[in-house]
């Protein structure tokens, strides 16, 4: 989470530390600088995430969020992680958002056992409890991820759009028009998207920037031309530009055809989460994580079957400028 | 025939096709949903859930348009639980006629299905089993797997049939 300032700062002082070291000491420090210039996307697995009843194992999705986290800031220490996250959010002593995703219920939701993780991190960074805020669509989504509601200031709290309702006022960025959750625009000062990775029946990928659908009133409005411009322009309205500051993805599991719904006949474990702050980025390294098990069981590609994620590219384009879908500009470490 | 006994015919055949279209009528709209108990073994554990082809995308976000396309007239959901354990989740859609039905029943189908006997066609696959009966597509979906879901979701799945 490096700013292209503090970037500039730390290149200029290797340079001249470099300095001594010759040409050969010049080109590595501007390969590193061009490595960190590009958009990192941390995807960390464990294999033995689901136990063999199927079923999560809490302590394993710990560490590996811990792992993660470490790698993405470059702290080791996941209390510290969490507070410079915080920080460079510009979140202290302001509510943060957890934007889960239910809408495909029970099955293929946001695990609670992620959002109750980062909020536990987040109150041992010093975070109060009240001002940790998981939310969605509505109560029965947030329910379909295992999570209980609660308005009470002194605990984490956990509701959805549809008890504090929407903006009066319609938004506009481009040709497309928007209501927003008042969670987001008076609730939350930053908002750590938690997004499932799924095939979509339209957009043919949903993940980190589709999953700002929940956050307006009439997501059905954008699911034209296969949700294209729809995800890019609702992601490019500065509401969201500016408070969406970290995804922490889960692909724990995930479904590579028929969804978004839950369709266990399509059913698959990647065990992973996938971090960053490029939300673009993130779509495209997940869209090649669903082109890659499709292929493996014998699936056309999502070109082929008629829904590529058009809207990665629109939102890489200078139109909306909201990040990058050119895999050599992408650094994705793989944990 | 005398004539006036046509139109003492004409008001007979006029009642029992006003009488066999208010059947019809009555059985599309009769509730699909087997009450607990019916079906051993499970319990209906959610009210039933209404959406019109307008509001279905609250349910199942962009799934909705491919029933819309087939021709989607209502959709009614709940939830189920076999045995207090394994919850499930049975969607009934009408569509406009069997055609609609079947386009749904069809689209996404893999090569695991097997063939169901339930309905005008079945698939079955170990989570989930899927049929059509006349404009009626019924999706039922177990949300854990276990050695008993087939069974148990057959035996719903003929309890639904039935009240189609």
């Amino acid at each position: 989470m490096t700013s292209r300032r503090d970037f500039l700062k730390e290149a200029a002082t290797g340079v001249v530390v470099l300095g001594a070291q010759g040409s050969q000491g010049l080109a590595r420090a501007l390969e590193q600088k061009t490595e960190q210039e590009k958009s990192r996307v941390i995807i960390a697995r464990d294999a033995a995430l689901h136990g063999p009843d199927g079923k999560l194992d809490d302590k394993r999705v710990g560490d590996l969020l811990d792992r993660v986290i470490a790698a993405y800031t470059g702290r080791k220490r996941p209390v510290d992680a969490w507070k410079y996250i915080v920080l460079q959010g510009g979140a202290k002593d302001k509510v943060i958002g957890l934007k889960t995703n239910g809408l495909g219920g029970k099955g293929i939701s946001t695990h609670a056992v992620l959002a109750y993780a980062i909020a536990e991190r987040l109150q041992q960074a010093g975070v109060k409890p009240g001002n940790i805020l998981i939310w969605d669509r509505n109560a029965r989504d947030l329910e379909a991820c295992g999570l209980t509601i609660s308005h009470d200031p002194s605990r984490v709290r956990c509701f959805g759009s549809d008890s504090v309702g929407f903006e009066d006022a319609i938004e506009k960025w481009g040709s497309t028009k928007a209501r927003f959750s008042r969670i987001l625009t008076r609730e939350c000062a930053m908002v750590i998207n938690l997004p499932i990775l799924k095939d979509h029946s339209m957009s043919g990928v949903t993940f980190a920037m589709k999953n700002m659908y929940g956050v307006v009133e009439r997501p059905q409005d954008l699911h034209a031309g296969g949700c294209n411009p729809g995800v890019a322009d609702l992601n490019a309205f500065p509401i969201i530009r500016n408070k969406i500051k970290l995804t922490i993805g889960d692909a724990m599991t995930s479904v590579y055809e028929g969804g978004p719904g839950f369709r266990p006949e399509h059913l698959w474990r990647p065990n992973a989460l996938i971090v960053g702050n490029d939300s673009v980025a993130i779509d495209q390294v997940a869209w090649g994580i669903l082109e890659k098990k499709r292929a493996e069981v014998g699936l056309k590609t999502l070109e082929a079957a008629g829904r590529p994620p058009r809207y990665i590219g629109t939102a890489a384009a200078e139109t909306h400028a909201l990040g990058v879908n050119d895999p050599q500009r992408i650094h994705v470490l793989e944990i | 025939m005398k004539r006036s006994t046509l139109p003492l015919i004409a008001i007979l055949v006029t009642s029992l096709l006003a009488s066999s279209a208010l059947t019809a009528c009555k059985k599309k709209n009769a509730n699909p949903f087997p009450p607990s108990g019916t079906v051993a073994g499970w319990e209906k554990s959610s009210e039933t859930r209404t959406f019109a082809p307008k509001d279905l995308w609250q349910y199942i976000d962009g799934d909705s348009e491919q029933f819309i396309q087939a021709g989607v007239v209502s959709t009614v959901t709940s939830d189920y639980k076999f045995q207090g354990q394994l919850e499930a989740v049975v969607d009934v859609y009408t569509m406009g006629g069997p055609d609609g039905a079947q386009t749904i029943l069809e689209r996404g189908q893999t090569k695991e299905a097997q063939a169901a006997h339930v309905g005008d066609e079945g698939l079955q696959y170990s989570q989930s089993v899927s049929f059509r009966k006349g404009p009626y597509l019924v999706r039922i979906v177990a949300y854990q797997s276990s050695a008993s879901a087939p069974q148990a979701l057959m035996a719903l799945a003929h309890g639904v049939e039935a009240n189609l």
